[in-house]
């Protein structure tokens, strides 16, 4: 118990140093404050923006954006993943392209993304999709790779169906695959919906840092890229809970990879 | 090489200064809600080129015992001491057989460089080191694998590559905690015959740490007994079978049924939690 | 025979798509799609001269510079953080945090605070990728076996050896899936980077291409930046495999006992 209140303060610690310094650097003339406003400033205009309706609809298209991109590659991923996996000959056939296609950065596909869609939410979707899929479809992959022969011949045995032995043996075994999958997928998904703003123009946060930036907004900017990051901490941590909810019965099975 | 192992000796009578000296040992471990005392007061001493084994009912605060030895715990109270220095650290002249081998030995490592990390580490040229190496693998019969990974060979085989580290290093005092409670009967009575061979090869002193009756009893020169947690010394007994064992006559042996009888029937003692004392109870018992 | 199947197996479905997008785009020229022929012309008359020079070997450069770095730091920070329980806890909500910012979004910040310049292209690089290698870092070293640890104390190895004989070597399966993380971030945060503010490098030179609407030869930028991506991968695999020849072998025993 003491364990954990120190370890707690010492993070609060961690934290108070981290703002104290920010707060300090432009003073002492390590750079220049038009560039880097101290702490102080850049929290109450994150404040000030939190009153406002119009970040929050900038906020809403990002997570549009972010939710949407990402529950079309996760259902994608998954159908795609279960129809290749539990089939020798699909699984050795699409192993080459899909080596091919997985490493290509998703951003190259932007300039395709402004020709077809411009501004439009579909670009950003475009690139989310694109990024989160292979993240899923993988993992469901080594899933379906990792069922146990005993327990599908068992299954085989007592006369269950090939969807039923989809519903029972290999879905489980998948799960906590594609819970990994998910937690790669959601945060990649975020990268790339902020990055589709940034650069393509489509409206959201990322399209606000971009202005504030050129317009020399400052402290606006680092607001902004304050409840960028908090968004992200959310996401994160909500992924976490709903890993923790959903793979409670075998949590102890799996070691913790952190990204 | 060869060291005087008298028969019949009692434990603490040797007269020569002890090579190991544990007073009033007390280890209590501080955990959220409270404390557990895993060792409440243990004294005894090891004559040099002794072969002392510790046998204690599951949960008696074996492993703490031998970590404190070890220098990687240190007491709560009492005092240890090594040829009269006191440990605090690791001490140089000591190596450890763990019971886990499979996570004692580097992984990464082939059997070779395992057994050679120690000395490459101590600065020892390479052609003598190379030297110790061959006959450590030698000792232990594993000399037709030494660039094999540890995890590409039996559990037998991995406490064999444990061991002759531990030999390789040539230790004044060499510790095994339960070394062979994960490998198969047959391979065990290998190892145990692998032990003893050793021990009377180079004299090294050694403290062996074991929940089974009889393979305290078929090693030891002697078998220090400790109660159930708080653990004290409940027994320390000579073993005087012959130095020369083996594993058909000497376990059929009228002497060893009855020495691992008085055994077996202080662990039940233990167990039941009726305590002789805090102060070790020498015991000779002849026929 | 068993070869030859491998081989039908690996190219199969790579030439049947060719020959479908061969196939689709034989009618009337579509504006956004080149035909197979025109794409491989336009991508040898544009990457193989001058451009190679100017545009794509500036842009490696960059790549692998930042890559090195992150992966440098990463491990020494990580090594330093994992090392200490007290530094683990003080340093954890921050990282939590900066792992959590969305790496593109420093663009327009160090655009700010170093200028455009390859220094700036760099720092944004390794700023963004290194979270991975740091945290797999941290959560490696602290995760080394006690069993192994309290070994290596009693032959006492400590010290330098200690790092470079069990601290590292334990920690190097999660260290190379960070590795393999921040590749794919580092190559991202590159092509961006180049598309936010320069005039020259890939990113830039695809984007001035589609701005152009000369659809071909964006069609070739691409191409380049999947190669690129997929050289990463096949240069980031083959050191996982020599590097993690014991673990792979490990597992691989584990499972089967």
């Amino acid at each position: 118990m003491s364990k954990r209140l120190t370890s707690a303060a010492l993070g609060i610690a961690g934290v108070l140093l981290f703002l104290i310094t920010w707060e300090l650097l432009p003073f002492v003339g390590v750079v220049n404050e038009r560039y880097l406003p101290p702490a102080s400033r850049v929290l109450v205009e994150f404040f000030h923006y939190l009153g406002q309706s119009a970040f929050w609809g900038d906020v809403g298209e990002t997570m549009t954006a972010w939710a949407l991109g990402l529950a079309i590659s996760i259902v994608a991923a998954v159908v795609l993943g279960l129809v290749i996996g539990s089939s020798t000959f699909l699984r050795r056939a699409t192993s080459s392209t899909i080596e091919f296609l997985r490493p290509i950065p998703s951003v190259a596909l932007i300039p395709l993304a402004v020709l077809l869609f411009g501004v439009k939410i579909e670009s950003s979707l475009l690139l989310v999709f694109y990024a989160a899929f292979w993240q899923v479809l993988l993992q469901v992959l080594y899933g379906v790779a990792d069922v146990d022969p005993v327990a599908e011949n068992t299954a085989r045995s007592y006369g269950l169906g090939r969807f039923a032995r989809i519903r029972y043996v290999v879905w489980p075994t998948v799960l906590p695959y594609l819970m990994t999958g998910i937690r790669l997928a959601s945060a990649v998904a975020l990268i790339l919906a902020i990055t589709a703003e940034l650069i393509i123009g489509s409206p959201g946060l990322g399209q606000q840092i971009a202005l504030t930036q050129s317009g020399g907004a400052v402290p606006q900017m680092y607001a902004l890229i304050v409840a960028t990051g908090l968004i992200g901490v959310l996401i994160n941590a909500a992924v976490r809970l709903l890993e923790k909810r959903v793979l409670s019965w075998h949590t102890s099975v799996r070691g913790e990879v952190a990204l | 090489m060869m060291v005087n192992h008298p028969e019949g000796i009692a434990a603490d009578s040797t007269g020569a200064p002890p090579m190991l000296s544990v007073k009033g040992l007390r280890k209590v471990y501080q955990v959220d809600g409270g404390e557990i005392e895993a060792v409440r007061n243990l004294t005894f001493d090891i004559a040099p080129g002794q072969l002392v084994c510790v046998v204690g009912p599951s949960g008696a605060g074996k492993t703490t015992l031998l970590k404190c030895i070890a220098g990687l715990l240190s007491p709560t109270s009492g005092s240890i001491e090594l040829r009269g220095e006191p440990v605090v650290g690791p001490p140089h002249s000591m190596a450890v057989v763990f019971q886990e081998y499979g996570r004692s030995l580097y992984p990464w490592m082939s059997v070779r460089a395992n057994i050679e990390l120690p000395l490459k580490n101590q600065g020892m040229p390479r052609a003598e080191r190379k030297k110790l190496v061959d006959e450590a693998l030698a000792a232990v019969e594993l000399s037709h694998v030494p660039n094999s990974y540890p995890w590409q060979l039996s559990g037998g085989m991995q406490q064999r590559v444990a061991i002759a580290r531990a030999v390789a290093y040539k230790p004044q005092i060499l510790l095994m905690d339960e070394p062979f409670a994960a490998v198969d009967a047959q391979t065990r009575a290998d190892l145990e015959d692998l032990v003893r061979n050793i021990w009377q090869k180079l004299g090294v002193t050694i403290i062996f740490i074991t929940h089974d009756i009889d393979e305290s009893v078929y090693l030891g020169e002697r078998v220090l007994v400790l109660s159930n947690s708080p653990t004290v010394v409940q027994e320390d007994l000579t073993i005087d079978l012959p130095v020369e064992r083996d594993q058909l006559t000497t376990r059929s042996s009228a002497r060893f049924t009855e020495l691992r009888a008085h055994v077996y029937e202080q662990i039940q003692l233990a167990k039941a939690g009726t305590l002789t004392g805090a102060v070790p109870v020498v015991k000779k018992r002849r026929k | 025979m068993r070869y030859l199947k491998n081989v039908l197996y690996f190219i199969g479905l790579p030439v049947l798509l060719v020959v479908m997008w061969w196939a689709l785009t034989l009618g009337p020229t579509n504006f956004f799609v080149p035909k197979p022929l025109v794409l491989a012309q336009t991508f040898w008359d544009v990457w193989v001269g001058e451009r190679f020079w100017t545009d794509f070997v500036p842009s490696i450069q960059r790549l692998v510079i930042g890559l090195v770095a992150t992966i440098v730091l990463g491990v020494i920070f990580g090594v330093l953080i994992g090392s200490f329980r007290w530094l683990r806890s003080f340093t954890e909500p921050m990282l939590e945090f900066f792992r959590a910012i969305p790496p593109p979004v420093l663009v327009p910040l160090l655009m700010l605070l170093v200028g455009i310049n390859d220094q700036m292209k760099i720092i944004v690089i390794v700023s963004g990728a290194i979270w991975p290698v740091l945290l797999n870092t941290i959560e490696g070293v602290r995760a080394v076996d006690p069993v192994l640890s309290d070994t290596s104390k009693t032959y006492k190895i400590t010290g330098f050896p200690r790092l470079r004989y069990l601290v590292l070597p334990g920690a190097s399966p999660q260290i190379m899936t960070g590795v393999r993380q921040s590749t794919s971030i580092a190559l991202i945060l590159m092509v961006i980077s180049e598309m936010f503010g320069s005039s020259s490098g890939l990113g830039f030179t695809i984007v001035l291409f589609q701005r152009g609407f000369a659809i071909p030869e964006m069609w070739s930028g691409i191409v380049v930046l999947g190669l690129v991506g997929i050289a990463l991968s096949l240069i980031s695999q083959f050191i996982e495999r020599r590097v993690l020849r014991w673990y792979n072998g490990l597992k691989e025993v584990q499972h089967d006992g």
